[in-house]
């Protein structure tokens, strides 16, 4: 079988497998979040912060059960890290230092897992397990129920409440991401991927010397981790590791895992809003996007342009034998146009343009679908948008799911669509200008830009891959990426959030037939063009200079 | 009015319309001819409007739109570069190209105000300064005092030839009013006290009598006052969707801002110095110019051409509002079916001829001149044939005309008198001449009454005696193509209620002829002030007409609330538009203007985005390709240097604005269709058309610019 073959193949075997989930998943999350029981563990939970899970808030509130969880989670994980040397099972490492504990802690809670250090030579058990872990489940959760809330917002009418942020998020880990992490473990566990708390061992090699490996709680954290859309890996290889990822089926159950929730999630959406053909066109919209980039991938993996490349037969470098290169073209696509940022094959070593389509799905606001809860919010910011041109276009006023968009609701889509851009091009602009920065990068000329451009891309997108090549363990880098990622995350919730809340305000406006249909393919294939040119372009210069020239060099 | 309407009312009609139809009213666009999109559009104003453009230049004034206020601050920048580099005739040439997209920028707004401007000198005219004629307390004794120091409440006189000083409503006497200067028809109209027709408007004058006139306005606030300020757009604010927009534009225009400021850093890393010329030609090629720069003269024109058929439009808001309309709540009189009754049908009764009944009815009539007789006449021509008589033909003939009183009009001729007229007055007659009523006559009667007609009975004494000949059925007749227009309104996403006094059998049949979607009979005002209510507590804009003070707060609660000229002063104050043609028909044309308005903004703005794309294959590997040679793969409109990509692109950009001034001032074609096939059809014309035009323009630029010796 010929590699491509092989390649289109998983690639089937993994949209037939998201196309089974589709339904159930999505179905099962409404039920969740529009549940008004609570399990026992969960009224444990509540009577224990204090929560009172049946009062609805409103945006505000919201915003601020938000904010204050995870300004409670960054500081745990800071002085968790902080601590780590005195504290037990710790496998004898030393704490880390401020700004790189200020860094993973943001990195964490930010759904970014950006790293900045070597997973096995820097976090014992208790900060990757008590820490880290703990992060995977509660800062999707947060996403999620981000998104919840501002479906809600459509949803309903003539009030500004949300929901309430603490069931959301007790509900989104206990009942959505445990469970499904649970049962990921175990299938990655009798795959082969490890799960014990042992310590370092020495292994021999075959050329003599030796190697230091170490155990650890990896299926669990590797089930999660993709799941969560998180991507922070217990090794540094991440799941390019063969602990994290041993078997060509693990690495297309992972990409599954990833893809699972934010594609489901278009469901939910549609369930919630009380029209599933919605939740079909967001879901269009997504999988056109993903699909287009999977296929750009392949076909600019495979053709293997560059006179080394061809020397090789493929461009291997950078990828895993048991993969090859349409798993993980398949995979980096993915954990990019997802907030994921696994890898399992380094993208800096992917052909020019390959790296460029790395950082493009990015760029477009990890939409395409985006990570657990943030890629529904993001593209349903892109229709808000979307809408408002075309609205225009039927001769209407524009509304989107019987919600007027005024000049309120567009000022606040408007800031959403600002925030990242700004991030991303102020802070590689700075980076670029300033005399010490640059230092950090490995190769000069384009790729060497490439690489600053995908830190701070993927770090105000809240991707957490890493170009390799950059050390970004400088206090510049650990701390320029640490705002970005900051400000990448709980900015846009801000707006996401207010959106939220005007819309919940409004009366619903009735469809009629002079109404835009948003249901219809002509409307995704609209959104997908806004996304591309609205979103793509801002970073056309800066894609030129980097992936583009290299990649057209040849 | 004429007291002959009066009289059909009191005689004929089983029910009592809200309002008095608007016969002396010209009908206007018949439906076919109803639609939008025939603005005028002038090259020579674009001359004209020059100096007004530069006027603009003001940053004062640029400043309000933010698209633009950018291109205006990157041309200052550029220009004092040149000053620096003086011998560089690329900077400068980029800095003349910048200036005239913010003055084409500017003209498009100029041309689309000075179309008002001239509407505006003719209106100034009108209000020449008048001397009132205030009546003191004493109630007789007279004061001269200027017009413009009338304050509210002061009683004036005005005589025929007197300019009405200010607005205000008759309180005694009637005259015939000239009030041309506002509504540009000649024909004068009748203002009395009392009821729906006694406001008069300062500036029109009067013809014939004496009335006396009570001020309703301050003086500078009268409505000529106020339509001098919106045809010139002084009163202009920006819509709310326009705001919307602008958010849109001036965000859009941040995120190009950035990723423009950033690249100088990108660019010293990459070995490549870029000027301020060049960085200031790609902001301005990639912010979204074109809506920026067309978006004020798009809300100006379409006021403008409301203005132009007659209507005034109090604030753009109504005119937005008009396009997302989803309840029309029509007249029934005058807007669906035409003022009048007309004969439909002659019944004969048993043992008589049609043709008999026809003839009977046909000479009883012939001394009727209300529009219900006159119509006997016609239809007796056309469906049986006979040649209309006139009076002086049948010799000896005693006519006994139309009133009032004895609701029956007739002839005695030959020894046979002839009647036709009301049932109850009919039958009474013909009891009084000693003859029964056939039961048939009765039945027919009523037949027709619940079918929604008026039935008229036809009578004669002759030899044979009194006796019923048959039953002219009178109907409302629908206006000709409204049946199809409520078709495409429906298509339109827009449900049309039928509002009249009828009862509601009559409603119903009426109804269902014109193919409205809904009725409310025997509508009061109360009635259908809740109906808005309902409609709007769902969700749905709602438009209508009115012109009584009764139909104020329906006006006034209504999102678009279209008042007659015709209508008091109440009703003008509370709705948000005024019909100087009193055509309620026209509610049609004013969504449709609404919405041609709303496209108009959204295609240009989906085109002007769309253009992105282009000129970033041009600027990108023009700038960059001499560092990094495998951009030049991108030049695919292969242009011949970077220098004259560059400034094609900038050429293109402005050039396209003033192309677009046509478009934006007529507004996109419009037709009545789906949302579906209407985004369809114009995200292929703007946005697909957006997306390849500039690829072509710029690439004609360019061959054209590379002719220039020492360029290319």
């Amino acid at each position: 079988m010929s590699p491509v073959l092989a390649g289109v193949l998983q690639l089937l075997a993994l949209i037939g497998a998201l196309a089974l989930a589709y339904v159930p998943v999505g179905n099962y999350m409404a039920k969740v979040y529009d549940s008004r029981k609570h399990l026992r563990v969960e009224k444990w939970i509540y009577k224990a912060i204090g929560a009172n899970p049946d009062t609805e808030m409103t945006w505000p509130a919201y915003l601020r059960g938000v904010l204050a969880f995870s300004a409670v989670s960054v500081l745990f994980l800071y002085l968790l890290q902080r601590l780590q040397g005195v504290l037990p099972g710790s496998m004898g490492f030393s704490s880390v230092n401020p700004a790189q504990s200020f860094n993973t802690a943001v990195s964490f809670v930010t759904n970014t897992n950006w790293q900045s250090y070597y997973g096995e030579q820097t976090m014992g058990h208790v900060v990757q397990t008590a820490g880290l872990a703990v992060q995977n489940f509660v800062s999707a959760a947060v996403g999620i129920a981000v998104a919840v809330a501002l479906v809600r917002g459509f949803a309903r009418s003539r009030t500004g409440e949300l929901g309430n942020f603490w069931a959301d998020l007790v509900r989104g880990t206990l009942r959505i991401l445990v469970p499904g992490a649970a049962i990921a473990a175990i299938v990655l566990v009798a795959c082969g991927a490890i799960q014990n708390f042992s310590g370092i061992h020495e292994v021999g090699q075959f050329m003599g010397g030796s190697q230091q490996w170490n155990g650890g709680a990896v299926a669990s954290q590797e089930a999660i981790k993709e799941l969560g859309t998180n991507g922070g890996g217990y090794f540094n290889a991440n799941s390019a590791h063969p602990f994290e990822n041993p078997t060509p089926f693990t690495n297309l159950f992972e990409i599954f895992l990833i893809l699972v929730i934010p594609f489901s999630l278009t469901r939910t959406f549609g369930v919630m809003v009380g029209s599933v053909k919605q939740g079909y066109a967001i879901l269009a919209t997504m999988f056109t996007i993903w699909l287009g980039f999977v296929a750009l991938m392949m076909w600019t993996e495979f053709a293997h342009h560059g006179p080394a490349l061809q020397a090789a037969g493929a461009a291997m470098e950078g990828k895993e034998t048991r993969f090859g290169v349409g798993a993980s073209s398949i995979f980096a696509v993915s954990t990019t146009l997802t907030s994921t940022g696994a890898v399992d094959s380094f993208h800096s070593s992917f052909t020019g343009l390959g790296g460029g389509i790395t950082m493009l799905g990015m760029m477009l606001g990890e939409i395409a679908p985006g990570g657990t809860g943030s890629g529904l919010y993001g593209m349903l910011i892109m229709a808000v948008i979307a809408v408002f041109i075309a609205g225009l276009m039927v001769g209407r006023t524009p509304e989107y799911l019987g919600k007027k968009i005024g000049g309120r609701e567009m000022k606040l889509a408007a800031c959403y669509i600002l925030i990242t851009p700004a991030l991303v091009l102020v802070f590689t602009a700075a980076s670029m200008a300033l005399p010490t920065p640059p230092h950090s990068m490995l190769n000069s000329g384009a790729h060497g830009f490439s690489e600053v451009l995908y830190a701070f891309t993927s770090a105000s997108n809240n991707n957490g891959s890493a170009f390799a090549g950059l050390n970004a363990n400088t206090d510049w880098y650990n701390t320029m990426t640490g705002l970005a990622m900051l400000l990448g995350r709980f900015l846009p919730m801000v707006f996401v959030l207010a959106l939220a809340g005007s819309l919940a305000e409004q009366k619903p406006v009735p469809v009629t037939a002079g109404t835009l249909r948003t249901e219809k393919p002509l409307f995704t294939g609209l959104l997908v063009g806004a996304i591309l040119i609205i979103t793509g372009l801002t970073y056309f210069p800066a894609l030129a200079l980097g992936p583009l020239a290299e990649g057209l060099a040849s | 009015m004429t007291t002959r309407m009066d009289k059909q009312e009191d005689s004929m009609s089983t029910a009592t319309p809200t309002r008095a139809p608007h016969s002396d009213v010209p009908t206007g666009h018949k439906p076919a001819e109803g639609r939008v999109g025939a603005g005028l559009f002038d090259p020579k104003a674009l001359v004209k409007s020059l100096p007004d453009a530069f006027r603009k230049l003001d940053p004062r004034v640029m400043v309000k739109s933010p698209v633009m206020f950018v291109v205006w601050i990157g041309s200052v920048l550029t220009t004092v570069f040149s000053f620096q580099h003086a011998s560089d005739w690329f900077g400068w040439t980029i800095s003349a190209w910048l200036w005239l997209t913010v003055i084409f920028a500017n003209l498009a707004e100029a041309v689309a105000e000075g179309r008002g401007k001239a509407q505006a000198d003719t209106l100034r005219k009108a209000k020449t300064d008048t001397v009132a004629r205030r009546l003191l307390a004493d109630g007789t004794s007279e004061e001269q005092v200027a017009g413009t120091e009338l304050t509210i409440g002061d009683l004036v006189v005005c005589e025929a030839g007197d300019v009405i000083p200010g607005d205000g409503d008759v309180v005694e006497g009637v005259a015939s009013v000239d009030e041309s200067a506002i509504t540009g028809e000649s024909a004068p109209v009748i203002r009395e006290s009392g009821g729906d027709r006694c406001a008069v408007t300062g500036g029109t004058k009067v013809l014939s009598d004496r009335i006396v006139i009570k001020i309703t306005t301050k003086p500078g606030e009268t409505f000529i006052d106020r339509m001098i300020n919106l045809v010139e757009g002084a009163a202009r604010q920006k819509t709310p969707n326009e705001i919307a927009l602008n958010i849109l534009l001036a965000s859009l225009t941040i995120v190009f801002l950035l990723a423009v400021v950033t690249l100088p850093p990108f660019a010293n890393y990459a070995g490549t110095h870029l000027t301020m010329v060049v960085l200031v030609a790609l902001l301005v090629c990639l912010i979204p110019t074109t809506i920026g720069a067309l978006l004020s003269a798009i809300g100006i024109a379409g006021m403008d051409r409301l203005v132009q058929r007659n209507v005034l439009a109090m604030s753009g808001r109504a005119v937005e509002a008009a396009g997302d309309v989803s309840t029309l709540l029509l007249d029934k009189t005058g807007t669906i079916t035409l003022g009048n009754r007309q004969a439909a049908e002659f019944v004969p009764v048993r043992g008589t001829t049609e043709a008999e009944a026809a003839d009977a009815a046909q000479l009883s009539s012939l001394a009727d001149e209300t529009p219900e007789g006159r119509s006997i006449v016609v239809l007796a021509k056309e469906k049986y044939g006979l040649r209309e008589r006139h009076q002086g033909e049948l010799a000896g003939a005693e006519w006994i005309e139309f009133t009032a009183q004895t609701r029956m009009s007739g002839v005695d001729v030959d020894g046979r008198k002839i009647r036709k007229g009301a049932t109850a007055s009919v039958i009474a007659w013909v009891e009084e001449q000693g003859g029964t009523v056939a039961e048939d006559a009765d039945a027919t009667a009523s037949r027709i009454s619940e079918a929604g007609g008026t039935p008229l009975l036809v009578a004669v004494h002759d030899d044979k005696g009194a006796r019923v000949l048959g039953v002219i059925y009178l109907k409302d007749v629908v206006k000709d193509g409204m049946r199809e227009r409520f078709e495409e309104l429906r298509r339109m996403g827009i449900k049309t209620v039928m509002i009249t006094g009828d009862n509601p059998l009559t409603a119903k049949a009426i109804a269902e002829e014109a193919g409205v979607d809904d009725f409310l009979a025997e509508a009061t005002p109360e009635d259908k002030m809740a109906l808005i209510k309902r409609e709007q507590a769902g969700g749905k804009l709602v438009a209508m007409t009115g012109d009584g003070t009764n139909d104020a707060p329906a006006l006034a609660q209504a999102d678009v609330g279209v008042a007659m000229n015709t209508g008091t002063s109440a009703a003008k104050e509370a709705g948000n538009m005024v019909d100087l043609d009193s055509n309620p028909t026209k509610l049609i044309e004013i969504v449709e203007i609404g919405k041609q308005l709303l496209i108009t903004r959204g295609a240009l703005t989906t085109f002007s985005i769309a253009n992105d794309v282009a000129k970033y294959f041009a600027i990108i590997p023009a700038l960059f390709a001499a560092v990094y040679p495998g951009l030049d793969k991108l030049n695919i409109m292969q242009l011949s240097s970077p220098d004259s990509a560059i400034l094609s692109a900038v050429i293109f950009n402005a050039l396209i604005i003033i192309a677009l001034v046509p478009l934006s001032l007529k507004g996109v074609q419009y037709r009545p269709m789906s949302a579906d096939k209407m985004l369809r059809r114009n995200l292929g014309i703007y946005g697909i058309g957006g997306l390849i035009a500039p690829f072509i323009g710029i690439k004609l630029i360019d061959l054209l610019i590379s002719l220039i010796p020492g360029i290319g």
